[in-house]
C-alpha cells in the first residue's frame, strides 16, 4: 500500500469518524452530567433532515446548520423534560426520541418533497465544501509532508475541524473550569451540588442542551457534507456507536478522539474492500466488514476493554431528600 | 478573637418563631420556637419521626415552613432555597455526607462557592484557607486526597470545612457521631468546642444523651413534632431528657442478670467471605456461640460484620466451616439459602430490616408469613391460609406492642420501631435456637428500644443463643456476655463487657492491639483508612 493510498484511507478516516466524535461528545455532557442519552441517534437524524432541507430551500448551508440544531435542541428539551423536570426514565424517553426521530423525518420529507422520504440533493451553496487550508497547494510537491498536509489535513470541510477543536475545548471546560466541577458533580452526586447551593436541575439543563448542540451539527455534517442530502435512516447507528466509544473513552473528551478515529477507520476500511484484497490477498465479504464497527462495539460492551465506570448518579432522576 | 458574651441583650444567632409544617395529614412540626445564642452549642434531640429534620430541613431551605418566621442574628430571614441559607451563614454537615466520591477534597470544598469560571484561582484560594483553618480549629484534611480514599473522620471534616470556607457562623451538625469510633467522637467534640470558643454557633442534632450531656450548653427536646422542653445542659440529667422525649419514664439500662452459658449452639471456624467485587471481606473468622449467651460483634461499619451475618442468614457465600448444633451447615450451594436456615434453628433479623427484613409495600400481616409462608400453620393445601396468618399477626403485634396494630397495613407506613417489631416478632416466635440480629435499634426510638433489647435477653434467658452485631458501642456493652471486635474482617480480640471499657474496645475498633497506652487519632485514622474507610 503506498503513501497516497494510505493517506485517503486516514482522510476518509477523518470525515467518517468526525459524526461519531461530535455525538459522542455530545453524549459526554449529557452523561457526565447524570443524564443518559439514548437519543443521540434520533437527534442526529432529526437534524440531518432539517438541515439538509433547509438547507435546499434557501440554498443556505449555514442556515440549515441553524435549523439542525434547532431541531436536535428541540428533541433534547423533549428528553430534559421527561427525564430532569418529570424524573422519567431515561432510557425510555431516550428510546422514544429515536423512535419519533425516524419515523417522524421520513413522512415530514415525504409531505415537503414528495421524494419517498428524501429530501433533494444538495449542491453548492446548500452544502459545506472542503476548505484548502492556506499553503496546501503550494506545498503539495513536497515529499511526504506535502502530501500529508494536502491530501490528509488540508481539504476537509469546516465542520471535521470544528469536530477536532471541541474535543481540546471539552477538556478544558470539563476539568478546568466552575461549570466543567459542578457538571461532572451532578453526575457524580447531585446532592453535594444541591446542598452547595446550586441548582440540579439547571446544571442537568445546561448539559443536555449543549448535547443537543453537539448532535445538531453532527447531523447537519452527514446531511449537508458527508452527504448531500436527506435519506431515510441515514444516521445509520452512529448514535449508538457513538455511545460505545464514549463508554470505550470511559467519559474522557480526549479518549473520545482516539475512540472515534478508530471506530472511523473501521468505517473507512469497509468501504475500500479492494484495498483490503490486496493487502491480506484474500477477499473479505464486504458485509463482514460492514459489521466490523458493530462487532468492536459489542466486543467493547462487553466488557474487554476493562471495567469502565460511568457518572455514579448517571440515569437516576434527582429527588431532593430530606 | 474573644468570645462573645451570651447576655440576654445579644441578638440570637437564630430563633424561631412559631414554625409549623405539615405533609398531608402529618403535622411534622407544630408551633415551633426556639432560640440559641451566638457562641454556643445547642442541642436537639427527639426520637424518630419527631420532626428534627424536618425543623432542620426547613433552616437550611430545602422545605418552606407553613407558618413562622426566621431570625438570624435578629434579622427576619426567608430561606426559600439552600443558597439562601448558605448566604445567611448556615452551614450544614448531614448525617450522610454530600460529597462528590471521585472528586479531591480541595474541590468538595469550592463546589458551589468558586470565585470565578476558572477554577484554579479558586482551588489555590481553598488551599492556602485550608490551612489557616486547619491550624485555627484542629480540621486537618489532606487537600488533595480523593473522597472515597479518604476515612469518614476526614470525611466529615471535609463537610465542616466546606461550611466554614462559605463563611458559615452557624453549625448545624445532624448525627454526627453515628459513623465514628470513640476517638474519632471525641476528637470532632474538640473542633467543636474550639469553634465555639471562635463564636461559632453550633445545633447537635442526635438521639445520643451522653452527647448532649457532654457537650451542649443548652439542649431542647422534641416530641411528635413539638417542641417538649428548651433547659439548660447543667441543669437536666439523662433521666430527664429520656423522660421528655418519651413521654414516660425510660430505663437507660438493660437489666439482666449474669449469663449461664450452656452448650456450643453455633461453631464458626476459618470463616472466609469474599464479596461479588472480588473483595476479601471477612479474612478467617473463628467463634463460637453457646445456648443462653449473647455474643456482640462490635466494630465500626464496613469491617466485615454484615457479610458475616449474610453468610450466616443464608445470601452471601463463603468458604471455612460452620457448624449448628454439632453439624455443619452448607455455605455454598443450593441447601444455602434462608429457608434452608429456618430449618435449621437459625432465625435472622437483619441489618437493614427496609431492605431485607421486610417487603415494604407489603401489609404486616404477609411480611409476617414471609419467609415462614410453608409452614403447615399458614397453609391449607396448596394454597396460603390467608385467615390464619392474620389472626396469628394480630396476635403478634398485640404481644410486641406495634403499633398501630392494624395487620392489614403496609409495612412502609410503620416507624422505624414498629417495624423491628414485626420482623422480631416473625423471628423470636418461631423459637429458634439461635437468632442472628444486626442493628435491632437502628432509627427506633427510645421506647421501642427498651422494649427490643428485653426481648433480646428474654430470649437468652429461655437459653437461646445470640449473635449480636451492632455499630452502637453502647448497645453492644449493655446487651453482650462477651465482646468480639471486628476490624478489616479479622477479629482482633474478645473481651468480657464488665472487664473492659469503651476507649479500649474502641482502639479495637481501629484495629489497635496494644491497649494498653493511648494513640492518637492521626494513628487511628491511618488504621481506619488502611482498611477503606
Amino acid at each position: 500500500m503506498d503513501l497516497i493510498t494510505l493517506l485517503q484511507l486516514l482522510d476518509s478516516t477523518l470525515r467518517l469518524a468526525t459524526p461519531l466524535l461530535l455525538a459522542c461528545l455530545a453524549g459526554l455532557y449529557s452523561e457526565r452530567a447524570g443524564i443518559f442519552d439514548i437519543g443521540l441517534e434520533g437527534k442526529m437524524l432529526a437534524a440531518a433532515f432539517l438541515s439538509a432541507g433547509v438547507a435546499y430551500v434557501t440554498g443556505n448551508v449555514w442556515l440549515g446548520l441553524l435549523a439542525g440544531i434547532g431541531a436536535s435542541l428541540l428533541l433534547s428539551a423533549i428528553h430534559g423534560l421527561a427525564s430532569i423536570t418529570f424524573r422519567g426514565n431515561q432510557l425510555i424517553s431516550g428510546v422514544a426520541i429515536n423512535f419519533l426521530a425516524a419515523g417522524l423525518t421520513v413522512v415530514i420529507a415525504q409531505s415537503w418533497f414528495a421524494q419517498g422520504g428524501r429530501t433533494p440533493q444538495l449542491s453548492g451553496g446548500a452544502r459545506f465544501n472542503p476548505v484548502t487550508l492556506p499553503g496546501a497547494e503550494a506545498l503539495r510537491d513536497v515529499p511526504v509532508l506535502g502530501p500529508i498536509y494536502y491530501e490528509l489535513i488540508s481539504g476537509h470541510t469546516i465542520i471535521v475541524y470544528l469536530g477536532l477543536i471541541v474535543v481540546p475545548i471539552t477538556a478544558w471546560v470539563l476539568f478546568s473550569t466552575r461549570f466543567g466541577l459542578r457538571l461532572r458533580a451532578v453526575g457524580e452526586n447531585p446532592a453535594a451540588v444541591d446542598t452547595a447551593g446550586v441548582s440540579v436541575v439547571g446544571m442537568r439543563f445546561a448539559a443536555v442542551a449543549i448535547c443537543g448542540v453537539l448532535c445538531g451539527i453532527a447531523g447537519a455534517y452527514l446531511a449537508t457534507a458527508l452527504q448531500a442530502g436527506f435519506t431515510k435512516d441515514m444516521s445509520a447507528g452512529r448514535g449508538y456507536i457513538a455511545l460505545a466509544a464514549l463508554i470505550f473513552a470511559k467519559w474522557r473528551p480526549v479518549y473520545c478522539l482516539w475512540a472515534c478515529l478508530l471506530f472511523g477507520f473501521l468505517q473507512a476500511i469497509a468501504l475500500r474492500s479492494d484495498l483490503i484484497e490486496r493487502v491480506l490477498q484474500f477477499n473479505i465479504q464486504s458485509q463482514l466488514l460492514d459489521a466490523l464497527p458493530y462487532i468492536l462495539t459489542v466486543v467493547i460492551l462487553a466488557g474487554f476493554v476493562g471495567r469502565a465506570v460511568p457518572p455514579r448518579a448517571g440515569g437516576e432522576p434527582y429527588v431532593k431528600e430530606r | 478573637m474573644t468570645a462573645p458574651q451570651t447576655t440576654p441583650d445579644t441578638a440570637p444567632a437564630i430563633e424561631l418563631k412559631g414554625i409549623s409544617k405539615a405533609f398531608g395529614p402529618v403535622q411534622a412540626n407544630k408551633d415551633i420556637s426556639i432560640r440559641v445564642m451566638p457562641g454556643t452549642i445547642h442541642g436537639i434531640i427527639g426520637e424518630n419521626g419527631a420532626g428534627k429534620s424536618t425543623l432542620m430541613s426547613i433552616l437550611y431551605g430545602f422545605y418552606k415552613a407553613d407558618r413562622g418566621e426566621i431570625f438570624i442574628g435578629g434579622t427576619k430571614t426567608e430561606i426559600p432555597d439552600s443558597q439562601a441559607a448558605i448566604s445567611a451563614g448556615i452551614g450544614m454537615v448531614f448525617q450522610h455526607f454530600k460529597l462528590v466520591e471521585n472528586f479531591t477534597v480541595l474541590e468538595n470544598i469550592v463546589l458551589g462557592a468558586e470565585d470565578s469560571g476558572l477554577l484554579r484561582p479558586s482551588l489555590a484560594r481553598a488551599r492556602r484557607e485550608l490551612k489557616a483553618l486547619a491550624e485555627e480549629y484542629e480540621l486537618n484534611v489532606d487537600p488533595d486526597a480523593i473522597i472515597e480514599d479518604i476515612g469518614v473522620g476526614m470525611q466529615q471534616r471535609v463537610e465542616i470545612l466546606k461550611a466554614l470556607y462559605r463563611q458559615a457562623d452557624i453549625l448545624i451538625l445532624d448525627e454526627p457521631t453515628g459513623v465514628l469510633t470513640p476517638a474519632e467522637a471525641d476528637h470532632l467534640f474538640r473542633i467543636l468546642e474550639n469553634l465555639r470558643r471562635e463564636g461559632k454557633t453550633i445545633i447537635l442534632i442526635t438521639h445520643k444523651l451522653r452527647e448532649i450531656m457532654e457537650i451542649t450548653d443548652t439542649v431542647s427536646v422534641m416530641r411528635r413534632g413539638e417542641m417538649t422542653a428548651t433547659v439548660k445542659t447543667a441543669e437536666t440529667s439523662p433521666a430527664e431528657l429520656a423522660e421528655l422525649m418519651v413521654g414516660r419514664k425510660v430505663l437507660l439500662r438493660v437489666n439482666k442478670e449474669p449469663a449461664t452459658p450452656g452448650a456450643v449452639i453455633l461453631d464458626v471456624k476459618d470463616l472466609h467471605v469474599t464479596d461479588a467485587k472480588g473483595v476479601h471481606r471477612v479474612k478467617g473468622v473463628s467463634f463460637e456461640v453457646r445456648a443462653g449467651e449473647v455474643l456482640g460483634i462490635a466494630g465500626v461499619a464496613g469491617n466485615g460484620q454484615s457479610e458475616l451475618l449474610e453468610v450466616l442468614g443464608g445470601y452471601e457465600t463463603a468458604t471455612g466451616t460452620v457448624t449448628m448444633n454439632g453439624t455443619p451447615i452448607d455455605l455454598t450451594g443450593t441447601k444455602s439459602d434462608g429457608q434452608s436456615r429456618r430449618r435449621r434453628g437459625i432465625a435472622h433479623v437483619p441489618e437493614d430490616r427496609q431492605a431485607e427484613g421486610l417487603i415494604m409495600d407489603y401489609s404486616a400481616w404477609e411480611n409476617t408469613a414471609f419467609g415462614y409462608h410453608h409452614d403447615d400453620k399458614y397453609r391449607s393445601g396448596l394454597f396460603m391460609n390467608n385467615a390464619a396468618i392474620l389472626s396469628d399477626t394480630t396476635d403478634k403485634m398485640q404481644r410486641f406492642d406495634v403499633r398501630p396494630p392494624d395487620p392489614k397495613l403496609a409495612a412502609k407506613n410503620f416507624s422505624g420501631g414498629n417495624q423491628q417489631k414485626i420482623v422480631l416478632a416473625r423471628e423470636i416466635e418461631r423459637n429458634p435456637d439461635l437468632l442472628l440480629i444486626g442493628q435491632p435499634t437502628r432509627g427506633v426510638d427510645i421506647g421501642a428500644i427498651e422494649f427490643i433489647h428485653e426481648q433480646i435477653i428474654a430470649l437468652r434467658d429461655q437459653g437461646k443463643a445470640i449473635l449480636l452485631v451492632s455499630v452502637e458501642l453502647e448497645e453492644i456493652m449493655a446487651l453482650s456476655d462477651r465482646i468480639a471486635v471486628m476490624f478489616d474482617g479479622r477479629i482482633m480480640g474478645t473481651r468480657d463487657p464488665s472487664q473492659t471499657d469503651e476507649r479500649e474496645l474502641g482502639l479495637l475498633m481501629a484495629g489497635i492491639t496494644d491497649t494498653d497506652h493511648d494513640h492518637s487519632v492521626e494513628e487511628i485514622e491511618d488504621n481506619l483508612a488502611k482498611a477503606g474507610h
